[in-house]
Parts: C-alpha cells; sequence; structure tokens
C-alpha cells in the first residue's frame, strides 16, 4: 500500500496512517468546509440527496458526479469522477457527470496545468466516494438495527449478510444525506478497484458526436451582443488614436470604444500576462457583423516606450518586469542569443570539479540546440461570455484558470469575488494559452460598459497574434567521455528569450561525476507562458538528442549508455536535489525496449530513442521513420509510461497518442517567426500544424504497472517524442537535428 | 440585407442577413446550430465542414447567397439520434480528446466514405489532410473512419 503525503488546498489538511490490516483509515477535516443546506452553487430537484459537495443521490440510485476541473480534453472529465465512483462503489452505469462551477469554497485546485489534476486530486476525490458510501452504510445499519461493520456494499447496493436485508443507494440516500461526516473512513486496496483501470468512454462522446453546444464559442443567451477587438499590429506597439466613424455606420454594430484590462496601479498575477492591455471593442448584433466593421476602423498605433509593471508572485513577493521597447524581430533574436551565450551564465549546480574533468577528458563532445517560440494554436478561438449588472457578474467560457479569472475581473471591477460566477465550459483546447485569461476580464469590461451580455469572439488571427507563446531556447551542452568512454563530465547552458528552460536537477545531473549547469536570459517585449510542458518542452527534446550523440561517440547503445547512468544516479548518486527516480526511469526504457523490439532485427533501422521525466511521470518513446519520396515519415511509435495507477487507460492512451503526435509536429513544422514584431504566422495557411498525411501511422501505448498514486499525463510524453524523432532521423539520413523546426532546417 | 429561403437538415429556414455572410455565422448566429466550429475562416482547418447536396464544403468560406436550392446537412442533421455509423465508430474508438474539430471531422468522413466506401489507409490520408486536430487524435480518427466503412 502506498500512502502519499496529503495535503489538500490550503483551506484543508488530511493526515493519513497506515493501519493494521492493510486499510488506509484517513482522518480528515476537508468537508467541514462544507454545510449541507448552505451551499448555492447546486440547485437540487426534488429526488435528488446531496451527500456531499461532488455527489448526489437519487432515490433511483441514479448518482450525480461533480466534474470539479476544467476539461480542455486530457479527460478529466470522465476520470475524476470515475475516482469518485470507485470508492462509493457504484456502477458506472449510474453515474451522471456535471461540470462544476468555480467555487473555491467547497473544491480545491480548480485548475487546468501541469499535469497535476489526477496528481493532487486523487485523495480528496477517493474521499468523496468513500465518505459517501460510508454515510450510506450507517444510514442502512441504523434502518435495518445492526452494526455498521456487518454493511457491505456492491455497485450501488447495501447488503447485511446476516439477515438477508439489502437496499439500493437510492432509498438510503435521503438517511444518508442526514448522517454526519464520518471523522474517518477506509479506503480500497488498489487491488479492488473495479472502475479505476478499466476503460471508460469520455461522458461527453455523444455530445461531441452530435454537435451539441458544449464549448465556450457556444454559449448563447437571451439578449446577448457579440464584441470582438482590434489589438494592436506589432509586440511593441500601442494604440494611439482611432475613427469609428465609418465602422459605426456598419449594419448591426452598436458600439465602439476604447478600454483598458487594467487600472493603472493594479498589482497583476502570475497568469496575467499581457502585452496589449488598450485595445478598442466593436459590439454589435452578429459575429460577422462586428468582424466586418472591425476592417473598416480606423486606427492609428505608436511604439511604446521601455516600461515595467507589478507582479505579486508566490509567496506575496511582488516582481517587477521590465518590458523593452522595440519592434523585434527573428533575425534579431538569433542574434541576441547567441552573443548572450558568448558570456558567462549564472552558475545553478555544479557538483564536483567539470573544469578538470573536462581538462582530463580523453573525448569532449560540444553541440547547441534552439527552438523558435510557438504558438498554441488551440482549435477553439478565444471567446468568452460576461454579464456585468449593478447586482453581480457573471462570466462562462474555456478557461485553465478560473480562479484568476474571478480575481482579475474582481480587482478590475471593484466587485468583490463573492458577486463573481465563474462558469467553466468545455476548451477546444488549451494547451497552456487557456491560463492566460485577458479574455475574460475584457469581456467583463465591454459588458459593463454597454450594459449588456456579451460574448466576446477573436478571430483566429489574432488568437494567435495576441501572444503568449512558447518561448525561443538555446542550449548548448558539452560532454567529457575518459579513456573508457565513461562520462565524466557534463555541461549545460540554456538561455532563452525572455525565458531559459533550464531544469538543473534533472538527468543526467546525480548520474556525473563532475556537472556544471548554468543560465542566462535575454529581455524582450514579447509575451510569453506556459506551452504543453513548459520548460521540459526544449530540454527534453535537445537533452536526449546530445544524449544519443554521446552514447554514439562512447560507441554505446543509446539504451544502454542511459541504464548505466541511471544505476549511477541509484546506486551511488552525485549531489543533492535530484528531482527523478532513476529505478523509474529506468523502467521505462527497459519496457519501451522490450514492447519495440529494440536491438532484434526489423525491417526498419531508422530508429531512435529517448527519455524524459518531467511533471511527476516517466516516458520513453521508440521512434520509426520512413523515408517517402525523400521526406520522413514517422511509421511507428512505441510509447512506454510510468505515470503511477492509470484510472482510464484507453483514454490515457488517446492523451498519449495526441503527445506523441503534437510532439511530431510542432518538431517538424512548429515555428512563429517575427517581423518588426508582427507574427509572420497567424492562421492554419501559414503556420503549419501536424496533419493527417503527416501524422505517425501507428501509436502503441504500454504503461509500467504499479500502484503509485497517479501523476501526470497530459504533458510528460511530449517532451521526449521529439528526441526520439530527431535521433531516428539521424538514421534515417545521416545527419544530426540541432534546429526546430526539423522540416525547415532540414529538408 | 435580404431574405433567404435555406433547406437545412431537411427542414426550409428563412433568414434575413447580408448576402456576403458565411453560412458558418449563419448557421451559428441565426440559426443557433453551434454544431458547426468556427476554426480558422479561411478554410484551412476544416472545424466548419457541413455538407451541401452531398458534398464536405467549408461553411466559413462558403457565402449564403451561393446556397439557393442547395440541400445542407449539418453535423445536427446527421441523424436523428446521433446514431450515423460514422458518429458511432466515432465513439466505438472514443476519438475526441477536447472535440472541438470533430463534428468537422466527422461530416468528411461521411461524405469521403459515400464516394470510397472501402478507402485505403493513403485514400483516408488525403481525403482528411484538411481537417486539423490539433491534439493529435489521427490515427484514431483512421480506425473509426475503418470502423464505419465495414458497418
Amino acid at each position: 500500500m502506498t500512502t502519499a503525503k496529503i495535503i489538500i488546498g490550503r483551506r484543508s489538511f488530511i493526515k493519513s496512517m497506515a493501519v493494521a490490516g492493510g486499510g488506509l483509515m484517513l482522518g480528515f477535516s476537508w468537508l467541514d468546509s462544507y454545510k449541507p443546506g448552505t451551499d448555492q452553487e447546486l440547485i437540487m430537484p426534488d429526488e435528488w440527496f446531496k451527500i456531499n459537495a461532488y455527489l448526489k443521490i437519487g432515490n433511483n440510485g441514479v448518482v450525480t458526479i461533480m466534474s470539479t476541473n476544467p476539461e480542455f480534453g486530457q479527460g478529466v472529465k470522465t476520470s475524476m469522477p470515475m475516482v469518485v465512483a470507485e470508492e462509493l462503489d457504484v456502477d458506472w452505469k449510474h453515474v451522471i457527470v456535471e461540470q462544476a462551477a468555480f467555487n473555491p469554497e467547497i473544491y480545491t485546485r480548480q485548475f487546468t496545468g501541469g499535469s497535476q489534476a489526477l496528481r493532487q486530486g486523487w485523495q480528496g476525490l477517493r474521499m468523496a466516494g468513500a465518505t459517501a458510501r460510508q454515510m450510506l452504510r450507517e444510514a442502512a445499519a441504523k434502518a435495518w438495527n445492526v452494526p455498521v461493520t456487518e454493511i457491505t456494499t456492491a455497485a450501488g447496493v447495501l447488503f447485511h449478510k446476516n439477515s438477508g436485508k439489502k437496499a439500493g443507494y437510492g432509498e438510503m440516500a435521503s438517511a444518508a444525506s442526514k448522517i454526519p461526516v464520518p471523522k474517518e473512513v477506509e479506503l480500497k486496496e488498489p487491488k479492488d478497484f473495479k472502475i479505476v483501470g478499466t476503460t471508460r468512454k469520455n461522458v461527453d462522446g455523444d455530445k461531441l458526436v452530435t454537435g451539441k453546444p458544449v464549448f465556450g464559442l457556444d454559449v448563447d443567451h437571451e439578449g446577448m451582443l457579440i464584441t470582438t477587438v482590434a489589438i494592436p499590429p506589432a509586440f511593441g506597439m500601442k494604440l494611439k488614436s482611432f475613427d469609428a466613424t465609418e465602422a459605426k455606420a456598419m449594419p448591426g454594430i452598436t458600439d465602439i470604444f476604447s478600454f483598458r484590462t487594467y487600472k493603472d496601479d493594479y498589482e497583476r498575477n502570475f497568469f496575467d500576462t499581457d502585452a496589449f492591455t488598450e485595445l478598442i471593442a466593436i459590439v454589435g448584433k452578429t459575429t460577422w457583423e462586428v468582424m466586418n466593421a472591425k476592417q473598416k476602423l480606423k486606427v492609428e498605433w505608436e511604439p511604446f516606450s521601455n516600461t515595467s509593471y507589478q507582479v505579486g508572485g508566490f509567496g506575496g513577493r511582488t516582481q517587477t518586469i521590465k518590458v523593452p521597447d522595440g519592434l523585434e524581430s527573428t533575425s534579431d533574436h538569433v542574434a541576441r542569443m547567441k552573443e548572450a551565450a558568448s558570456k558567462p551564465g549564472r552558475i545553478v549546480r555544479q557538483d564536483g570539479n567539470p573544469e578538470e574533468a573536462f581538462k582530463n577528458a580523453a573525448k569532449i563532445i560540444e553541440r547547441t540546440y534552439t527552438a523558435p517560440f510557438l504558438g498554441h494554436f488551440m482549435m477553439e478561438p478565444i471567446n468568452f461570455f460576461a454579464h456585468v449588472t449593478d447586482d453581480n457578474v457573471v462570466v462562462e467560457g474555456p478557461t485553465q484558470a478560473p480562479e484568476f479569472v474571478e480575481r482579475t475581473i474582481s480587482a478590475r471591477l471593484g466587485i468583490p469575488v463573492e458577486k463573481i460566477d465563474v462558469k467553466m465550459t468545455r476548451m477546444g483546447g488549451g494547451f497552456g494559452r487557456r491560463a492566460y485569461n485577458h479574455y475574460a476580464t475584457e469581456a467583463a469590461v465591454i459588458s459593463q460598459k454597454v450594459k449588456a451580455p456579451v460574448k466576446l469572439v477573436y478571430n483566429r488571427e489574432d488568437t494567435t497574434r495576441f501572444g503568449v507563446f512558447r518561448p525561443t531556447y538555446y542550449v548548448t551542452y558539452r560532454a567529457g567521455l575518459d579513456k573508457n568512454n565513461n562520462l565524466t563530465a557534463f555541461h549545460v547552458k540554456a538561455g532563452g528569450i525572455p525565458e531559459n528552460s533550464l531544469h538543473a536537477n534533472r538527468f543526467p545531473a546525480g548520474a556525473v561525476d563532475n556537472y556544471l549547469a548554468e543560465g542566462w536570459t535575454v529581455d524582450s517585449n514579447i509575451t510569453v507562458g506556459a506551452f504543453r510542458a513548459p520548460g521540459s518542452n526544449f530540454m527534453g527534446p535537445a537533452e536526449q538528442s546530445f544524449l544519443d550523440e554521446v552514447a554514439e561517440t562512447a560507441g554505446k547503445d543509446p539504451i544502454e549508455f542511459r541504464l548505466d547512468l541511471f544505476k549511477r544516479a541509484q546506486e551511488n548518486p552525485v549531489g543533492k536535489n535530484n528531482d527523478y527516480d532513476a529505478a523509474r526511469y529506468a523502467g521505462v526504457l527497459e519496457l519501451v525496449r522490450e514492447k519495440s523490439g529494440w536491438g532484434k532485427e526489423t525491417s526498419n533501422k531508422n530508429r531512435g530513442v529517448a527519455a524524459y521525466f518531467c511533471h511527476n511521470s516517466y516516458a520513453a518513446h521508440v521512434v520509426d521513420v520512413v523515408m517517402e519520396n525523400d521526406q520522413p515519415r514517422v511509421e511507428r511509435v512505441c510509447s512506454a509510461i510510468d505515470c503511477g495507477i492509470v484510472v482510464n487507460p484507453g483514454e490515457a492512451a488517446n492523451m498519449v497518442e495526441g503527445a506523441v503526435t503534437d510532439g511530431i509536429g510542432n518538431a517538424m513544422f512548429g515555428e512563429m517567426t517575427f517581423d518588426q514584431g508582427s507574427c509572420e504566422e497567424d492562421n492554419f495557411d501559414t503556420y503549419r500544424i501536424i496533419r493527417q498525411k503527416d501524422a505517425p501511422k501507428n501509436i502503441d501505448v504500454y504503461f509500467v504497472q504499479n500502484e503509485i498514486a497517479p501523476t501526470g499525463l497530459g504533458e510528460p510524453p511530449f517532451p521526449p517524442v521529439f528526441a526520439a524523432l530527431a535521433n531516428a532521423l539521424y538514421k534515417a539520413t545521416g545527419k544530426r537535428y540541432y534546429h526546430q523546426p526539423f522540416i525547415k532546417n532540414s529538408f | 440585407m435580404a431574405i433567404f429561403n435555406l433547406k437545412i437538415n431537411g427542414k426550409v429556414h428563412q433568414v434575413d442577413v447580408d448576402p456576403s455572410t458565411p453560412m458558418l455565422w449563419v448557421l451559428r448566429d441565426h440559426l443557433k446550430l453551434m454544431g458547426t466550429k468556427f476554426g480558422c475562416g479561411i478554410g484551412q482547418c476544416g472545424a466548419c465542414t457541413i455538407h451541401l447536396n452531398g458534398e464536405a464544403v467549408r461553411s466559413c468560406i462558403t457565402f449564403v447567397d451561393s446556397i439557393g436550392d442547395q440541400e445542407i446537412i449539418t453535423i445536427e442533421g446527421l441523424s436523428e439520434n446521433g446514431d450515423h455509423p460514422v458518429q458511432k465508430a466515432w465513439l466505438e474508438h472514443d476519438v475526441a480528446q477536447c472535440g472541438y474539430c470533430q463534428p468537422g471531422q466527422i461530416m468528411t468522413a461521411v461524405a469521403f466514405l459515400k464516394s470510397y466506401p472501402n478507402p485505403s489507409d493513403e485514400e483516408i490520408e488525403n481525403a482528411m489532410d484538411g481537417n486539423i486536430c490539433r491534439c493529435g487524435t489521427y490515427t484514431r480518427i483512421k480506425k473509426a473512419i475503418k470502423s464505419a466503412a465495414v458497418s
């Protein structure tokens, strides 16, 4: 039995202790914050009995489980309720899943990002189900006048063996809802799981294939106006003046005005990243009309001067962010990175004596890797609904970070958070971009001004041009081998604009006696933010491509070479704070070696391997490439993943397939370039996203079987596939791939 | 503004719109048929795919004044109960991640299968290349199309 340190949310702490007999007993206080009858969030129909904030049971035994986290395709709307249903011990067929609104009083961590939903939700979700089951058992014990310990359950039915009595959950739901919340509760052993670990299909599947309105862009309310915004054409520019005479005369247009997204003295939060804070709103009756009117606006934009703003950091610290002026181009970025890379960086970690070790090395290999800015290009363009009245605020739409939507709107409108309702729609993709919700505030400001409900809709081009890109990165690796081809020295120097991607405590730190990690950055006015596996999405590809070349130089098989290093890190780790578990890391490599038939005679010799650890999970891939008309095509990807217990294997495999495809696409094609501050690619005709003809022909996904509490899955498989592809391409073409995107820089 | 009588999903709908309005926005804003998705506005991503006399077309670049009496089918009108063989195959393979592109993928696949009832992998790839899935569900899309072809 694995026990985890459990801290759920800011309000509650749950202590755990293993007890005799193997069960996990939990004492907890977290449900105390929920008081039956005072919750305005969920309005119960008469036949429903609410057991706790996560679930209600109908008198017919049907169970509604709330999905608390924002869903953007990672499958939490199915997998998280599965965990509740498991411990509740009901038949999944009798479960309805409902999307909960944002409500920090009763739910914890309603946030999508960092591959943390199941990891951080695991114990809380289990307890929500187990608590309810315990209350049902107590209700039955009371009704039948027998000891509660004699009440068993199976698939939504309560049994008392000795008397032969039984009752469905629905029959006991009313009584159970009045039972005090138990102080401790027993959780199932993983071997007894009946739902967790089995494939359950997307709970929204029917709605998605029939076109039901489940996305933010589908939101439609009585009296709703449509609005769009005009944004500066380039980073480094701001609004000077505009003439809306002609645009206002267009059919269907009700209002055009400029506004500021933030108050002047506003201290921004981490997710308020935003280059363009003064915009022009075009408000009208229909989307086509406002988009047409926007074309008729006459706007003068002007360069802005060096500026800075305050960002409230974690732990109450305030940081000053400097925004340089100027209109930046990709060619400048490359030159500035080269210059910065030639100077000493900031040393973050040093083990042993790297300088000496490199001096004594028999062979030194040094390589530089680069990657461009990337755009998220989620399929659903930016949008949000807002209705601001004198009494309250209702906002609804696609967001990964509802808490920050509420906070920023509260600060902007001067309305307390209690009066702000944030509803979450299913997101048409996010990939990090929808953690930055300037558009929700924009919608709220516009609604307040026009005194009407509005739906803000960006076109595709402005969805792109508003930025929040994956930074551009640059890293130089240096490895020293002794005369026996052992890795004796390792040096990583990572930079980027405006952030670098250094993770100094990651592999191969801990496996090499002499290790040096340093970093540098270059300021920019181009806004950046989270993009699937932030930082890791460059370091994984670069590091794992480099190690492939080091292994080759050492004359070793790339899997064997890594396994030797993991053995070292396991048996006699170098330094402190190594952030990975070498045994689990080795485990995915061993599994992918077995499943891919690595080292065995195959028809395809163009194979590459890579493994990476990030977001608490381990992933390894073997990629097989074929050349078709001098163009590479991925024939097969074999993936091995260790993310602990796999809650919903079918959808988890889908997630890995998606991450693999996304990684191959970004490695081959992804690139956002700038000319004088302006995006050179802003739609799917210029920015190349992987399509059906470029996609891998086959992807086989295997999971390591263990009973470790679940860790993330949305991000971890993404970084290593870039490198497995690069290493396979090397086999296919005889060339190494140092610079993304590979297609532009090589084929 | 002008009045158009449009045959959509077996019914005639009357709308009073600017003749240059793309069908995408007629469907979404005027008729509240939200299944047809806005993705790019330039016919590059396939999210807005509908059937015009049985052919898959991009509704974001198909203007209302070009429709005349041609028959439009949207994802909502593909089947009465969501049980078209392609929709069923999509559920069988649990294709969707975010799901946003899937109505467009399904509409393209349905029209394609009419001409290619037993498609090869290459034919599927060619036919589906205009529909982007940013989540990367392409291998499942291909499997679902093959399943639907069999049924």
